[in-house]
């Protein structure tokens, strides 16, 4: 049977199976299923999946419902956790919430499961105001989600509160099935004034198969600033879809932050709508990767109201036969006076079986505005490297040294140093390198 | 020291050196002068060993050992340095973790172990204080935002902490002030000893009255036409280099 069938037909068993109170949510789960079910997978006949095909994804026949009840050390996973400062944990393991490996509140904030915010009646207003409500509906994998999602993170941060603690959610998946679909939700609503940063990860423990179609929806209320970290560096044979809708208010701050280091295939879509005046949205990433892995950035920044910014900036080194994509939309609304609106995207193609696509979309309705973009790829510079090897380094660092001085910029937004020295530690892992000093 | 015998050498089939012949002795200074496209820096990168120039004849040799087969890094190792008249920005590694680096991987291709911290952190004081650079500037990522003068002065401080046998200074003196210049040239001179070498390679004579040469030589299309003492540069300070290209030609 095709993946879709199979899901089609899953669904309904996996509807009975719900506990009641999530049942509210049928509605929109059986809207989203018929909205897969009329679309499908998306195919290389899609424009913006043109650089990306699912094919040798789809062919698996993925377990969506584990039935083994999975078991994690610690001690096995301390080292995906950014385990140096203190942080609130969101943490699951093959799509199960494990209390265990987690660090939750409800203490004047909310960090804690998508499924018991479904089920509280205490959380109904809250959820019909905001679920669902920016996810696309016409992305069939995001409607995927929608139709089977149950759980995730779920963060609420009432107005003025600064929450000093990062929030880590990271999902591992323990090759308990041998082939494995998740599809995590995440809601995050950040309130006026307030101060959010996030951390997510997905791992996979083992060298099985696994496809995660992951959906987040946040919303950055009145001059809430919220920073997102998303560390994908998965190994061979888990690959990722990640869906995140970011929804703005006036005079709000949201960054994300995507560094791809590894996975099979990866790909973002990661769109932003500003519903307000002086809004800013940045995003910016390093995509290191080898063999034939795959990562596709695909962003929208709609512009839909004056006076507001955004930039991007994507750094990408891709050795082997790797193959990269940037696809980088920017809408500028009519209204949309003295927008800035800027993207930059740089790659370097370390080895000739190596590719790239990248492609600006800009669409630009209002006459006063300030939007920049440019794309490059290329190749590392020989009097750059000729210049450190004459100092004694060898070419391999000397290489290293020069990718890493070409991706560097990205890491100066990020604020959590201990994030930058995680992402340093993987930049000189994933070159192979070891310099003697923490980049 | 260094021995260059009937060197040929060129880039994509286009010669540039063409047959030179120059020999270093430990405890000299030799000056490398001539006109712009004579082949100074040329000759400078294929002694580095730039792998974009292709040596088509003749050999170098450093203490008597052939280098032609090997690699910048392996030269480096061997002792060779060289300034650069442009050294490249390194965003986000300091001049510290950059030095550090440079001297472990010697040492590291040498057998030895990683210098100990505090011998590393004393010598990083004490070859900046010869070159009056301040410690601000050494956490400072490598070249990146520097003046010409920055970027020069930290080419000689690299020098200073890696000691190399033979250093090989590419205008080192162009873009520098009278006082930059004095500094480093006062450093070179604090450098030089009876078991190293330095070529000084440069289109004026300014910079020869701080490093004083033992020999100059004159390169002109690809080949050294003319090699003297210091009284060389002197002379041609003054009548230029056409009486030389002229000379050549006959």
């Amino acid at each position: 049977m095709e993946l879709k069938d199979k899901l089609l037909s899953s669904f309904m068993v996996f509807e009975d199976r719900l506990d009641d109170e999530s049942k509210n949510l049928n509605e929109i789960r059986n809207e989203a299923i018929k909205s897969f079910q009329q679309q499908g997978f998306p195919s290389k006949k899609d424009e913006d999946w043109k650089y990306t095909s699912l094919n040798a994804l789809l062919k698996h026949d993925y377990c969506i419902s584990p039935k083994h009840e999975p078991a994690v050390e610690f001690k096995d996973v301390k080292k995906y956790f950014i385990h140096d400062i203190d942080t609130y944990k969101i943490v699951f393991i093959d799509g199960k919430y494990s209390s265990f490996l987690s660090e939750t509140t409800h203490d004047g904030i909310d960090v804690c499961l998508m499924s018991s915010a479904l089920n509280k009646p205490k959380y109904k207003i809250i959820i019909d105001s905001y679920y669902n409500k920016i996810a696309k509906k016409e992305h069939s994998l995001t409607s995927l989600n929608t139709a089977f999602a149950s759980e995730g993170a779920y963060i609420h941060i009432p107005k003025n509160k600064i929450v000093e603690k990062p929030i880590q959610i990271i999902h591992f998946s323990t090759g308990n099935e041998a082939t494995l679909l998740l599809q995590p939700r995440n809601l995050i609503i950040v309130g006026e004034n307030s101060h959010v940063q996030i951390i997510e990860r997905h791992q996979s423990l083992t060298s099985n198969v696994v496809l995660t179609n992951s959906v987040t929806e946040v919303f950055a209320n009145k001059r809430a600033i919220v920073d997102y970290y998303k560390i994908q560096n998965d190994n061979q044979d888990a690959s990722l879809i990640d869906n995140t809708y970011i929804s703005q208010k006036q005079s709000s701050h949201a960054s994300v932050h995507t560094f791809a280091f590894g996975g099979k295939l990866v790909r973002n879509n990661l769109q932003f709508f500003q519903k307000g005046e002086h809004i800013d949205s940045t995003m910016k990433g390093i995509t290191i990767i080898g063999d034939k892995q795959h990562v596709d950035h695909n962003t929208l920044v709609h512009h839909i109201e004056p006076n507001c910014e955004s930039h991007q900036d994507y750094k990408g080194i891709f050795g082997d036969r790797s193959t990269g994509v940037f696809n980088g939309k920017v809408i500028v609304e009519k209204e949309a006076q003295k927008t800035n609106a800027f993207q930059a995207n740089n790659n370097i193609l370390v080895d000739d079986k190596a590719t790239v696509n990248t492609k600006p979309q800009l669409e630009i309705f209002a006459d006063d505005v300030k939007c920049s973009h440019g794309c490059t790829i290329g190749q590392l510079d020989k009097d750059a490297l000729f210049y450190l090897r004459s100092r004694g380094i060898p070419a391999k660092e000397a290489k290293a040294l020069l990718m890493y001085a070409f991706a560097n910029n990205v890491l100066e937004s990020v604020k959590i140093n201990a994030i930058k020295t995680r992402i340093n530690k993987l930049i000189a892992q994933k070159l192979g390198v070891n310099l003697g000093f923490d980049l | 020291m260094l021995q260059i015998k009937n060197l040929h050498a060129g880039i994509e089939d286009k010669g540039i050196l063409k047959g030179i012949d120059l020999e270093v002795k430990a405890g000299e200074v030799h000056a490398i002068m001539g006109p712009n496209g004579s082949g100074k820096s040329t000759l400078s990168s294929v002694i580095a060993g730039k792998e974009e120039y292709e040596v088509t004849e003749g050999e170098i040799f450093l203490n008597g050992e052939n280098i032609d087969e090997l690699g910048p890094e392996e030269r480096a190792h061997a002792g060779v340095f060289l300034s650069f008249q442009y050294p490249v920005e390194i965003p986000g590694v300091s001049v510290t973790n950059f030095v550090k680096t440079a001297i472990n991987e010697t040492r590291k291709a040498k057998g030895l172990e990683e210098m100990p911290a505090s011998e590393m952190l004393k010598k990083i004081r004490e070859k900046a204080e010869l070159l009056e650079i301040d410690r601000k500037f050494l956490s400072r990522s490598l070249n990146e935002g520097f003046s010409g003068g920055e970027k020069k002065r930290n080419e000689i401080f690299q020098m200073a902490m890696l000691e190399p046998k033979l250093a090989i200074l590419d205008e080192t003196d162009s873009g520098l002030d009278i006082d930059a210049l004095r500094i480093v040239a006062n450093g070179v001179n604090k450098l030089r000893n009876k078991d190293n070498a330095v070529i000084v390679i440069t289109h004026y004579q300014r910079l020869l009255d701080y490093i004083v040469p033992d020999f100059v030589h004159v390169l002109h299309n690809g080949k050294i036409v003319k090699s003297g003492t210091k009284e060389l540069a002197l002379e041609l300070e003054e009548k230029g280099y056409d009486w030389i290209k002229q000379e050549a030609t006959i």
